[in-house]
């Protein structure tokens, strides 16, 4: 488990349950989607640029998660650094990556793809999929477009948990005033991310006195 | 004129929507109308060039100058942050930590195996994301006066639009091609979709010389991307699929042009490479 910021945002708590389920979900989907040997997302850590195994179904899902691998390290790496999805095959004739998978994972695959999760501009991780079975309706490019697919659709949902996280998970009251208040800080939440440095200092210590003034009341 | 696949509506860009590339492999070319220039045969545009003469620059995460499938490495640069927190660009050793600029250089070394071939890092960390290493690197690459700069990358930062914008036409106005892969994430990114750029996105056949012209912009050609063999930073070879590797395909032969006519303006240039297109070629012929 890792922690990421996305851009413009301060260093999140640990991910919660849901977070975890939302992705486990997602690589149980793709395993089944492409009938692979296994499949699994990563996270970068902010600080280190490590690949972290965050969650994996099938093949090592018991042993993996939490896994740590160094920038630039293997097809996640690539896919890290690029920012665009691939599909490599015959990885296994490539003595350096046999190496690392061996080590790293306990199994060989034939072939890796794998595609960015982007969030708000920035690749916070990465999908990939040991050993798909080709459909013969679709080409090696169709799978790769699939997959970044589910990895944008993984994305998307992590962001929307992101925004829900803001409002401390609360779900909007059914009280009209309440609902306006919610959908004012849910505004900021949402703009606050492109806004410029100086304005979100100003903004966060706007925020800040409000919070600490809730606080005392 | 009025259905011509360059009027029609540009392609929607949502979550969930990637697809810049084009099955041509099993399905027939559309067709379209265009002025005949039957003279301009492949072979007056590149035959019998090797890319000699051309400097290639691969704008990436380093080349790995120790693979033989890539052969000599002019200059190895990086983007890196001076000790005044600014980006500057300094020599670095001619390796490849991830093995995606190396995979790009091995394509276009076998393209055009006579190219003049350096590399700049600006993906460092192996993290993608950094708009800003990019921009430095490609001005730096700009000012050098390479002849061709591949992209295979792009950020998705809009804030970053402008000045890429700016760069780009500086290029063109230095007749500097820069070549740069669609991205087929359902993202927004850049520089790929400016007119001033060479677009690249995928085909899916296996002839490494056979590229189309896409009638319906904003990608400008497809290349050879889907089971590309490339050299892997160490030893090896791996056959990769995306369209970071339909790019090089096109940067190879736009050097073999280049080296073989090299008053070539950017607007020449992309004329030539239109009516050389496998798909205008027939139509070219047949229209003369």
């Amino acid at each position: 488990m890792t922690e990421i910021t996305p851009a413009g945002c301060e260093p999140r708590p640990r991910q919660n349950l849901t977070e975890r389920q939302l992705l486990q979900s997602v690589v149980e989907v793709a395993l089944r989607v492409f009938g692979a040997a296994a499949s699994s997302v990563f996270l970068i850590d902010p600080e280190t640029g490590e690949l972290v195994f965050e969650t994996v179904a099938g093949a090592g899902s018991s042993t993996l998660p939490g896994t740590r691998f160094p920038p630039g390290t293997g097809i996640a790496g690539l896919v890290a650094a690029s920012g665009e999805p691939l599909l490599a095959e015959n990885v296994a004739e490539v003595p350096q990556f046999a190496r690392a998978m061996a080590i790293g994972t306990g199994y060989l695959p034939r072939s890796i793809m794998a595609a960015p999760l982007i969030l708000q501009g920035e690749c916070i991780g990465v999908m990939e999929i040991l050993d798909h079975t080709p459909d013969p309706a679709r080409d090696g490019m169709q799978d790769v477009e699939l997959l970044a697919l589910l990895a944008a659709h993984a994305a998307l949902s992590v962001e929307l948990l992101i925004r829900l996280d803001w409002l401390g998970g609360h779900r909007v009251p059914a009280d009209s005033k309440a609902t306006s208040q919610i959908a004012l800080l849910q505004r900021i939440g949402v703009r606050l991310p492109a806004a410029s440095e100086p304005l979100t200092t100003n903004v966060l210590r706007l925020l800040v006195t409000a919070d600490q003034l809730l606080g005392t009341s | 004129m009025t259905d011509q696949p360059w009027r029609r509506d540009r392609p929607p860009v949502f979550p969930g929507v990637p697809a810049w590339g084009a099955l041509t492999a099993g399905s027939p070319p559309e067709p379209f109308s265009l002025i005949p220039q039957p003279h301009v045969t492949p072979d007056w545009v590149w035959g019998g060039s090797d890319g000699s003469g051309a400097r290639v620059c691969v704008l990436d995460s380093g080349v790995d100058q120790s693979h033989p499938r890539v052969g000599t490495v002019t200059t190895s640069v990086a983007v890196r942050t001076g000790t005044d927190g600014q980006l500057d660009i300094a020599e670095c050793a001619g390796t490849d930590q991830a093995g995606h600029g190396t995979a790009c250089a091995g394509i276009i070394r076998s393209v055009a195996p006579g190219v003049d071939l350096s590399s700049v890092r600006v993906l460092t960390d192996g993290k993608f994301g950094s708009g800003a290493a990019l921009m430095a690197g490609l001005s730096w690459a700009i000012d050098q006066g390479y002849d061709v700069i591949n992209l295979s990358l792009a950020t998705t930062r809009p804030e970053f639009c402008a000045t890429l914008h700016e760069l780009a036409d500086r290029a063109y106005f230095r007749r500097c091609i820069l070549v740069a892969s669609a991205n087929n994430m359902p993202v927004l990114s850049y520089p790929w979709a400016f007119s001033s750029v060479v677009s690249v996105a995928s085909h899916n056949e296996s002839d490494p010389m056979a590229y189309y012209y896409n009638p319906s912009p904003p990608v400008d050609f497809y290349a050879m991307g889907v089971g590309v063999k490339v050299p892997v930073p160490g030893a090896g070879e791996m056959r990769l699929t995306g369209n970071s590797f339909a790019a090089p395909h096109m940067t190879g032969i736009i050097a073999r042009v280049l080296a073989k006519h090299p008053y070539l303006t950017p607007f020449q240039l992309k004329t030539l490479l239109y009516l050389n297109a496998r798909n205008v070629v027939e139509l070219n012929r047949r229209s003369g």
